[in-house]
């Protein structure tokens, strides 16, 4: 293999990774305060075709961003009023998210699936963009793939140097004894809940307006449910979800290069790849880890909180 | 500011006024949805398409009761699990998986005739999607791998099998390639009941298993178990309760429950195997489980309603060109304000201004 070759493998491998960087940490915050929400597939699709529209129709790349995180909010907020206002059932709640979004959004989009936009393009930084092997490597992406990288940077430090991001672990680990000494558990878990949405808008927007050109109903692909087996990868340790997005990224490139190659195996399989390495991912870690429960596990996660004062 | 005050007892009338409830507020808001998007097409006569028209004509009807068949035997499954906290989200790949399978041995005795076809197919079928059941069980017995992910990943991993047995071993050799089964046989189909329609003794199937599995649930000490363990976790080990058992039993009999539906699906209204052997059944049947909360008669019910949805997306999709996901706009909608509705039987809404004067 040549060196050209390495490189595009290795920028292909972190572009793939980033959709998946944004839905997972933002869920990963979500389930910090002890809330599950398997509507991180529905949230991405109605990202991605937000994104897309707003993009076909005013060509500003910024504002089809901002579309994609206000619509994945938009959602996030039906799931956060129901769980946290109506208690009603994480999963179920969540499952009903994921439909609602899938349906929407190929509706929504019906009349969107014969045009094209204008991908946004990767930024030149000069004078290390133009670097020899690190150049393209390190920085010849679009601002998003910076920004996904940021988010976890910041996801971690708000989680593990503010006082508030201490206070949203305690509630997903003990939300009586948190709302006991006075925290407003609702308020924290529904701020949660929206900006994994927004995460996860911007994570189907990254499908839509930097990876393909078209809208597709089924672009997401299940990696909203990818992203959800990244956060238990990840043990809910915001960095290690860079290296779980990393290897799905580069399980997704391994399959497509492997097409390219004429291996004599049905594309069929190599494209179940993506799946059957989230479940070997996960077993592969309760190898490791022997203990019977998961110790880093928010302890509430996916638990109903109503307040008796 | 409104409150939520916890009832004495559940209200008796919320039980049967909220799913009420829940169908007209997805009705209205579907008339806003559409009423925003299809700024081109007269409402009135969509509705018309989605929800009048299936219900008063025979051809209809009957195709309600054929779609209603797998959702009601993959709901059934799913319902005992959900009842024991096992959630098997992944009963679409089980479904596919059980088509393959009990398809398999329709193909394989492709020039043979007999009674005993069938009975094999089914058998095939209900073992295909135990089997795939009982990976995610397994799975989370031995390494504690949320069944969540794992059935849904099997998921994406069955349908891909299918089309790859399409396109390779199971493809008619006399079909232009195109990625489809032979036709099965007329002994490997399963008989019509109410002739002129696609109607078949699987119908007669699903329902003799939601009484089965009421009956189960109702006398059965392991039905008792299961409810136990999905309600009070801690309590059911202290009852001695096998809490690996229950995960075993609720994923084979959703799993095999499902395979065998698929099978039903493959053997009665398509006749073959094709790609549009996957329909989301698996997914919708989730919510036919909760919209009958769980009960296994209830769910006869709520498998016609949701029919009725996927009828009335068809219809959709024929006279208006609109895309068939209208029809999971519809079942999401209704899936929200359903739960949202059963806080009420739990719950009363109190105006809070009273309370906050005394404090």
């Amino acid at each position: 293999m040549n060196e050209g070759l390495i490189i595009a493998i290795i920028i292909g491998i972190s572009v793939a990774s980033v959709p998946l960087i944004f839905a997972a940490i933002g869920e990963l915050v979500v389930e910090r305060s002890g809330v599950l929400n398997l509507g991180v597939e529905g949230m991405m699709i109605v990202g991605a075709l937000a994104g897309f529209i707003v993009e076909f129709h005013t060509g500003n790349s910024f504002l089809a961003v901002l579309a994609a995180m206000l619509a994945g909010m938009a959602i996030a907020f039906t799931f956060a009023f129901l769980t946290q206002i109506l208690l009603t059932n994480h999963v179920a709640t969540g499952l009903a998210l994921t439909l609602f979004g899938l349906g929407i959004a190929a509706f929504a989009g019906r009349t969107y699936t014969e045009v094209r936009i204008e991908l946004i393009p990767a930024t030149h930084i000069p004078l290390l963009s133009d670097l020899p092997i690190f150049g393209p490597i390190l920085f010849s992406y679009n601002p998003l793939v910076y920004i996904a990288f940021f988010m976890v940077f910041l996801v971690w430090w708000f989680l593990f140097r503010t006082k508030q991001g201490l206070i949203l672990r305690a509630i997903g680990d003990n939300h009586d004894a948190a709302h006991a000494i006075g925290h407003n558990v609702i308020r924290y878990r529904i701020l949660a809940i929206l900006f994994g949405g927004a995460m996860a808008g911007i994570g189907g927007a990254f499908l839509s307006l930097v990876q393909v050109p078209i809208w597709g109903e089924d672009m997401t692909a299940g990696r909203g449910w990818i992203a959800l087996g990244l956060v238990v990868f990840s043990s809910w340790q915001p960095f290690k979800v860079i290296l779980g997005a990393l290897i799905f990224g580069g399980i997704t490139i391994l399959q497509l290069h492997a097409q390219g190659f004429d291996i004599r195996i049905s594309a069929q399989y190599l494209s179940m790849l993506p799946y059957l390495t989230t479940i070997i991912v996960l077993v592969s870690l309760r190898l490791r880890d022997k203990s019977k429960t998961n110790r880093t596990m928010p302890n509430c996660l996916g638990r109903i909180f109503h307040s008796t004062s | 500011m409104i409150r939520l005050i916890p009832r004495t007892q559940p209200s008796k009338a919320m039980i049967f006024l909220s799913p009420l409830l829940a169908l007209t507020l997805t009705v209205v808001t579907a008339f806003f949805i559409f009423t925003f998007i299809l700024t081109d097409i007269e409402i009135s006569r969509v509705f018309y398409a989605l929800f009048v028209e299936p219900l008063i004509d025979t051809y209809y009807i009957s195709e309600l009761l054929v779609k209603a068949v797998p959702l009601i035997m993959i709901a059934l499954g799913l319902s005992i699990g959900f009842r024991a906290g096992v959630w098997n989200i992944g009963a679409e790949g089980q479904y596919v998986i059980g088509g393959i399978t009990g398809g398999a041995v329709a193909l394989f005795f492709y020039d043979v005739e007999g009674f005993w076809l069938l009975p094999l197919m089914s058998l095939a079928a209900i073992l295909g999607g135990m089997f795939y059941a009982s990976i995610a069980a397994f799975l989370r017995i031995k390494y504690q791998v949320n069944e969540i992910l794992v059935t849904l990943m099997l998921t994406y991993v069955a349908v891909l099998f299918l089309s790859a047995m399409l396109q390779g071993p199971m493809r008619d050799p006399s079909g232009f390639n195109f990625p489809e089964s032979r036709l099965f046989h007329d002994s490997a189909l399963l008989p019509i009941i109410w002739q002129g329609t696609r109607v078949n003794l699987g119908l007669v199937f699903a329902i003799i298993f939601s009484f089965v599995t009421w009956f189960g649930i109702k006398k059965h000490i392991s039905g008792m178990q299961i409810k136990i363990t999905g309600s009070a976790p801690r309590a059911a080990k202290f009852a001695g309760f096998d809490d690996k058992k229950t995960i075993w039993f609720s994923l084979l009999i959703s799993g095999g429950i499902a395979g065998l539906a698929g099978l039903f699906e493959a053997a009665g209204p398509i006749g073959q195997l094709n790609p549009g052997l996957p329909q989301f059944y698996g997914f919708t049947a989730i919510i036919v489980a909760f919209l009958a909360r769980l009960h296994p008669i209830a769910i006869i019910f709520s498998a016609l309603l949701i029919a009725l949805t996927y009828i009335g997306g068809e219809n959709a999709q024929i006279y208006f060109n609109l895309p068939s996901s209208i029809t999971n706009v519809f079942q999401g909608m209704l899936l929200f304000y359903f739960l949202a509705c059963d806080i009420l039987i739990q719950y009363k809404i109190v105006f809070i201004k009273a309370i906050r004067q005394k404090l």
